[in-house]
C-alpha cells in the first residue's frame, strides 16, 4: 500500500491529495498526522491525479506533511450477532471497554438496494401499547415510521416506550420461538445527557443486551454522522436478513445527519438546492430510510424510527419533508398538546401510517380497526375545526351536534391519547376506548363504520351514563 | 435493456469518476450511446462530449470504481427490447427485469454489472400471422398475431425503419422473438422483437382531439374533472396526501386496455404492493387478472439516480408500442418530481449553469417532450390507438409554485390538486374540487350523455354551484356560527355535506366503494338531489331546517358508496327521504 504526503489543499471537513495511481469512489483513506493520531476518511471525488477526501474526525491538526493511505475498499461493517450488547461510536469502534469483536464478516456500509421484487409486503402489526399509533398510525413489521418532533418535545420519551413495549402479541400468545427482538440505536450529534437517557433506560430494562449502540455525540465530530446511520443499518440487515432478528432501528437526530451532509456539500463548492441543503439530498436519505423491509423467504425484519426535530416547528422544511416524502408515515409530537401536559402529545390529524391499511382489520387485529379510527379521525378533525369557532361565538351558541364533536375532540386528548409514557395499553383496551368515545355521538353520525359494527361495538347507554354520573 | 449488438468498440479509459457521473478520454462515442464502465461493466449512458473527454451518467453504483479503468462504447443507443413478454413484467428503470435479476445475482439485493434482456430471448411464442404470401406490407402494418397474456393480443408488427415491401414467406407456429416469421421481397425479415430508442418518439400518422374518457372508477375524477383517453394529468400534492394511492386506483380501475405502471424514485414497498396485489385483483374490463394488462417500471428512490431519470422514458416507449397495436394505454408516473431532481442532481455534477431552483435549464422542455409523447393518434398501420399519461408531482414543502408543478402545469389539461388538509381530515380522495380542473370536460360530456346519462352535465353543474355557494357561506361561519345562516343556507350547507361526503370522498380500500361505475357516480348525486329537491319545497311550505336537516332516511346517502346492489338501494333511499319529507307538511 502506497503512502503519499501530497496533501495540497485543506478546506473544512475535506482534504485534497495528489495520486499517481487511480483510487476508487468512496474508498477508505488513513491520513496519519505529525502527532501520531490516525484519522479516517473517504474518498468523494477521483479524478486523474486529484482525489477529494472527506474527513470523518474533522481536518484538525493535519497538515501538508501528513501521510494519506488508501486502503483500496469502500468502507466496511465488521458484523456479528456478539454485537449485541455493545456501544461503539460514530464510527464503529467499541467504547464500552468490552473484548475485541471478532467479525463473522465484513460488509460494505453503502448497502445495496433491496430488489423490488424480491421485497415482501410488511403487513405484521407490531403493538407499541400508544393509543395514539396502535388505534390511528399503527406501525408495522418492516416500516419506516419517523417521529417528526422539534427541540425542547419529549420524542425521546416516545421512541423509548416504543422500543420498551412493542410486541407482536400473536407470536406471544402462540409462544413462537422463531425471530428475536433487536433494539440498533443510532445517535448522531445528540447530547451526553439525551445518550444517557437511551442508555440508562436500555440498562434499566435490561434491553442492553440485544441492543448495539452507535454514538456520535454532539461533540464528535460532525462529519462521522454520515456514516453512523450507516453503521447501524448494515448491522441491521446483517441481523435480520442473515440472523433472522426482527430488529427496530431508532435513528436520532436526522437532523444532526442532514446539517452533517449540508457542511460537506458546502465545503466542496455544490450547488445548494433549498435552504442550501444539497440538492441530492432526497436521494441521500432514501438510501438510509429505504433500508428499512421484509424480504421474502427471510425470517427477520428491518423496521426504522428515525427522529427528527423540526427547525422552527416547520414540517416544510427540507429535512422534514424530504423525510415525509419517503418514509410510510409519520408521527408528530405536538408542542401544544406537549405543554397541556399530554403524554404522549401525539397530534394524530397530521399524523399518518401508509402501511396501516394492510396490517390491520379482521385476523390481523380487529375487524373494526380501520373503521373505528377512520370515525375518530373525522370526528377529532371536526372538533378540533370547531374549536376556533368557539373562540368565538361561545360554546353556546354552537349547535348541540357541534357540541358533542367538541367534547369528542376533548376526550380524545385527555382519555385517549394521553395515557402516560410508563402505561402500556393492549390493542383491544385502545379500540374499546375509541368506541367508549364514539358512543358518545349519535348513532347516525358514524357514517365511516360498518353497521354490523356499530351494532357489535356501540356502547348504547354511553350518553345517559355520562349524563348521570355528571350530576 | 436492450442487449446492444456489440459492433467495433472503441474503447476509453476513466479520467474522472463523481457519483453517477463518470468522465473518459479517448473514447470515440456518439451522444446518447450506452456505454459499459469499469472493469466490472457498469452500463452507462454519454451526455455530453467535449474535446476528448466523454461525459457519462451510470445506471449502477459507482462505488470502487477508479480512473483508469476502461469504458467500452456500444455504439448504440439507450434503447428498450419490445415484443411479446413486456406485460405481467417489472423492469428496472434500464428494463432489465427485476426477477431475472434476482436470479441471477442469486440475491435478493441488487449486484453490479449484471445486464439482462427486457424480454425473455428464449421462451416460444405461437405466432399467428394476419398476412399471406403475396401481400404487400409497409412500416407499422400487423403480419401477426402472439396471445401474450390471457387478454392481450400482441400484434406483430413491421418495425418502424424498415421499407416493406411483399410478404415471401410467412408461416404460423412457435417462435423465439427473434426468429423471422416474416421474409419481405425486399430481403427483410420480420421477428417479434423490435429495439427502439427510449429518448426517440414511436413515429405516428396524427394525432387527434380525444373524445373518449378515460373512465376511472373515481367519482370525483369522472365526475367533475374527467381525463381523456390519449389526455394527460398531474396530482401535485405534499407528502401524505394521496397521489400513489390515486394512481394506484387508475392503474386497478381505469378502463385502459394497457398500464404503464412507472415507480420512478419512489418507495420499494408500494411496488412490492402492486407485484402483491394486482396478480389477485381482476381487470374490470375483461375479468382477467390484473397484471396481465400490467407493466411495472420500478425505480426506486435507493436504486441509482440515472437509471432514475431514464424510466420515464422507458415506459413511455412501451406505452407507445402498445398504441401502434391499436390500443388504450394509460401510463401512471410516481413521481415526475424524482426524475425532474435526478435531472438536476446530474446536470449539477457536470457543472452545467443551473436554472430555477438549480433545476437545469431544460426542465421544461424536457417535461413538454415527455408530456407530447402522450395523446390520441393515428398509427402508421390505420389503427387509432392512445396513451394517456398522468403524472404525480411532489413539490417540496407542498407549496405549487415550484418549478416542476408550475412547468407541468402549463402542459398538462387535467389537474388534480392534492390537499393537505382535506387528508388530515380524512377527506379521501384528498382532491381540493376548488382548485382542480379538466380541460377535457366539455369535449368528453357528449360521450357521458350518449353512453351514461343525458342529465350528465346538468347534474354536475347543480354539484358544483352547490359546493361553490358552500365554500362562500363557510367563510361566513367560521365567523358567526351556522346558526346565524339564514335557513335556507343552512340547507344548503347540509345539501353540500352530502356532496362532499358521499360524493366526493371514496374509500380506496373498501371492497366495493373502491370502484364506483360513472352510473352509480351519477346516481349517488340525483339522490342527494333529490333530498335537495324535496328539502326546498318543504322549507318552502314553512318546515323548520332543524327538521329538514335530521331526518333519519339522509344518513343512508352515505352508505351508498359502499353497496353493492346499489341500484335498488337508491330507488328505497329515495322513496324515503321524499316520503319522510313530503309527510312533514
Ligand atoms: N382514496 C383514498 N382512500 C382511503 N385512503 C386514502 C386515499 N387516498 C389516500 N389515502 C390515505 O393517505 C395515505 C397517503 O397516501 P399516498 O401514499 O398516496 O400519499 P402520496 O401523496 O403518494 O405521498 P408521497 O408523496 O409521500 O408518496 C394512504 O396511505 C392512505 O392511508
Ligand atoms: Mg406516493
Amino acid at each position: 500500500m502506497k503512502e503519499y504526503e501530497t496533501i495540497n489543499e485543506i478546506s473544512g471537513p475535506l482534504v485534497y491529495a495528489e495520486v499517481d495511481e487511480p483510487i476508487g469512489y468512496d474508498e477508505i483513506v488513513e491520513i496519519e498526522t505529525d502527532d501520531g493520531r490516525t484519522l479516517r476518511g473517504q474518498v468523494l471525488e477521483s479524478s486523474d491525479g486529484l482525489v477529494a477526501i472527506q474527513v470523518f474526525e474533522g481536518t484538525s491538526g493535519i497538515d501538508r506533511n501528513a501521510s494519506v493511505r488508501f486502503l483500496g475498499e469502500t468502507l466496511k461493517m465488521p458484523v456479528t450477532e456478539d454485537l449485541l450488547g455493545r456501544v461503539m461510536d460514530g464510527t464503529g469502534q467499541p467504547i464500552d471497554g468490552g473484548p475485541e469483536i471478532v467479525p463473522e464478516s465484513r460488509e460494505d456500509i453503502i448497502g445495496a438496494a433491496i430488489n423490488p421484487y424480491s421485497r415482501e409486503y410488511p403487513e405484521e402489526f407490531i403493538q407499541t401499547g400508544v393509543s395514539a399509533i396502535d388505534g390511528m398510525n399503527t406501525l408495522v413489521r418492516g416500516q419506516k415510521l419517523p417521529i417528526f418532533s422539534a427541540s425542547g418535545l419529549p420524542h425521546n420519551d416516545l421512541a423509548l416506550q416504543i422500543a420498551r413495549q412493542a410486541s407482536v402479541p400473536e407470536e406471544e400468545e402462540e409462544g413462537e420461538e422463531g425471530s428475536e427482538f433487536a433494539v440498533i440505536f443510532g445517535a448522531m450529534g445528540i447530547t451526553q445527557e439525551e445518550a444517557n437517557e437511551f442508555m440508562d433506560d436500555f440498562e434499566r430494562t435490561g434491553a442492553l443486551e440485544r441492543s448495539v449502540v452507535f454514538a456520535n455525540l454532539a461533540d464528535d465530530p460532525a462529519v462521522e454522522r454520515t456514516v453512523t446511520p450507516r453503521l447501524a443499518l448494515t448491522t441491521a440487515e446483517y441481523l435480520a436478513f442473515e440472523k433472522d432478528y426482527h430488529v427496530l432501528v431508532i435513528l436520532t437526530d436526522m437532523t444532526n445527519y442532514c446539517e452533517a451532509l449540508r457542511e460537506i456539500g458546502a465545503a466542496r463548492e455544490e450547488v445548494p438546492g433549498r435552504r442550501g441543503y444539497p440538492g441530492y439530498m432526497y436521494t441521500d436519505l432514501a438510501t438510509l430510510y429505504e433500508r428499512a423491509g421484509r424480504i421474502q423467504g427471510r425470517e427477520g425484519s428491518v423496521t426504522q424510527i428515525p427522529i427528527l426535530t423540526m427547525p422552527g416547528d416547520d414540517d416544510t422544511h427540507p429535512i422534514p419533508d424530504l423525510t415525509g416524502y419517503i418514509t410510510e408515515g409519520q408521527i408528530y409530537v405536538d408542542r401544544d398538546l406537549n405543554s397541556q401536559g399530554i403524554q404522549p402529545p401525539i397530534n394524530v390529524l397530521p399524523s399518518l401510517s401508509r402501511l396501516m391499511d394492510d396490517g390491520i382489520g379482521e385476523g390481523l387485529t380487529r375487524e373494526d380497526h380501520e373503521d373505528v379510527a377512520n370515525q375518530m379521525y373525522a370526528a377529532y378533525a371536526e372538533g378540533e375545526n370547531l374549536r376556533d369557532l368557539v373562540n368565538i361565538v361561545g360554546r353556546e351558541a354552537l349547535s348541540d351536534r357541534d357540541n358533542k364533536y367538541l367534547d369528542f375532540a376533548d376526550n380524545f386528548e385527555t382519555q385517549f391519547v394521553d395515557q402516560g409514557f410508563d402505561t402500556n395499553r393492549e390493542l383491544e383496551t385502545t379500540l374499546d376506548l375509541g368506541w367508549d368515545l364514539l358512543s358518545k355521538l349519535p348513532k347516525e353520525e358514524l357514517n365511516r363504520i360498518d353497521e354490523e359494527f356499530i351494532e357489535t361495538y356501540y356502547v348504547d347507554d354511553e350518553a345517559e351514563e355520562v349524563e348521570a354520573t355528571a350530576d | 435493456m436492450s442487449q446492444a449488438t456489440q459492433q467495433d468498440a472503441a474503447t476509453g479509459v476513466i479520467e474522472s469518476v463523481s457519483g453517477p457521473v463518470v468522465t473518459a478520454r479517448d473514447l470515440d462515442a456518439r451522444m446518447n450511446d450506452v456505454v459499459y464502465v469499469g472493469d466490472e461493466g457498469l452500463m452507462g449512458e454519454v451526455i455530453e462530449i467535449e474535446g476528448d473527454v466523454t461525459t457519462i451518467q451510470v445506471y449502477e453504483e459507482t462505488s470502487g470504481v477508479g480512473p483508469g479503468e476502461p469504458v467500452e462504447n456500444t455504439g448504440e443507443p439507450l434503447s428498450v427490447d419490445l415484443g411479446p413478454g413486456m406485460l405481467d413484467a417489472i423492469y428496472d428503470g434500464t428494463q432489465r427485469p427485476l426477477d431475472v435479476l434476482e436470479e441471477k445475482m442469486n440475491s435478493a439485493f441488487l449486484d453490479r454489472g449484471v445486464d439482462a434482456p427486457g424480454i425473455d430471448l428464449d421462451k416460444e411464442w405461437e405466432f399467428q400471422p394476419e398476412v399471406e404470401a403475396g401481400d404487400e406490407v409497409s412500416a407499422g402494418d400487423v403480419v401477426g398475431i402472439v396471445e401474450e397474456t390471457v387478454t392481450i393480443d400482441h400484434k406483430v408488427m413491421v418495425p418502424p425503419d424498415y421499407e416493406g415491401g411483399e410478404v415471401v414467406a410467412v408461416e404460423s407456429g412457435s417462435y423465439t422473438v427473434e426468429e423471422t416469421v416474416v421474409e419481405l421481397d425486399n430481403g427483410e425479415e420480420i421477428s417479434m422483437h423490435q429495439e427502439w430508442p427510449v429518448r426517440q418518439p414511436r413515429p405516428a400518422v396524427e394525432k387527434k382531439t380525444p373524445t373518449k374518457p378515460l373512465i376511472s372508477g373515481q367519482r370525483v375524477l369522472d365526475g367533475l374533472f374527467p381525463i381523456a383517453k390519449g389526455g394527460t394529468a398531474a396530482i401535485p400534492g405534499p407528502f401524505g396526501s394521496g397521489k400513489t394511492v390515486t394512481q394506484h386506483q387508475l392503474a386497478k380501475w381505469a378502463d385502459a386496455d394497457i398500464v404503464v405502471y412507472v415507480g420512478c424514485g419512489e418507495r420499494g414497498n408500494e411496488m412490492t404492493e402492486v407485484i402483491e396485489d394486482f396478480p389477485e385483483l381482476d381487470d374490470p374490463k375483461t375479468g382477467n387478472p390484473l397484471m396481465a394488462r400490467t407493466c411495472l417500471i420500478a425505480n426506486t428512490s435507493n436504486m441509482p439516480v440515472a437509471a432514475r431519470e431514464s424510466c420515464i422514458y422507458t415506459g413511455i416507449t412501451i406505452a407507445e408500442f402498445f398504441r401502434d397495436m391499436g390500443y388504450d394505454v394509460a401510463l401512471m408516473a410516481d413521481s415526475t418530481s424524482r426524475w425532474a431532481e435526478a435531472m438536476r442532481e446530474i446536470s449539477s455534477r457536470l457543472e452545467e449553469m443551473p436554472g430555477e431552483e438549480g433545476y437545469p435549464a431544460y426542465l421544461s422542455a424536457r417535461l413538454s417532450q415527455f408530456y407530447e409523447r402522450a395523446g390520441f393518434f393515428e398509427n402508421t398501420n390505420g389503427t387509432t390507438g392512445s396513451v394517456s399519461v398522468i403524472g404525480a408531482v411532489s413539490p417540496p414543502g407542498g407549496d405549487f409554485s415550484e418549478p416542476v408543478t408550475q412547468n407541468t402545469l402549463r402542459i398538462v389539461k387535467t389537474f388534480w390538486a392534492l390537499d393537505a388538509d382535506l387528508a388530515e381530515r380524512r377527506h379521501f380522495p384528498s382532491i381540493n374540487w376548488n382548485e382542480s380542473y379538466s380541460l377535457y370536460r366539455d369535449q368528453l360530456d357528449p360521450w357521458f350523455e350518449e353512453n351514461v346519462t343525458e342529465d350528465w352535465s346538468e347534474i354536475r353543474q347543480w354539484a358544483i354551484d352547490v359546493l361553490d355557494e358552500e365554500s362562500e357561506l363557510q367563510e361566513i361561519v367560521q365567523l358567526v356560527g351556522k346558526d346565524a345562516l339564514p335557513e335556507d343556507q343552512q340547507l344548503t350547507l347540509e345539501i353540500a355535506r352530502y356532496l362532499r361526503e358521499a360524493y366526493l370522498q371514496q374509500n380506496a380500500f373498501h371492497p366495493t366503494d373502491t370502484f364506483c361505475p360513472p352510473e352509480k357516480t351519477h346516481l349517488i348525486l340525483t339522490t342527494i338531489k333529490t333530498y335537495n329537491d324535496e328539502a326546498f319545497e318543504a322549507l318552502d311550505a314553512g318546515v323548520p331546517v332543524e327538521d329538514l336537516v335530521s331526518l333519519d332516511s339522509t344518513p343512508r346517502i352515505n352508505r351508498i358508496g359502499v353497496q353493492e346492489d346499489y341500484e335498488a338501494f337508491i330507488e328505497e333511499l329515495k322513496d324515503h327521504i321524499t316520503e319522510e319529507l313530503r309527510g312533514m307538511y
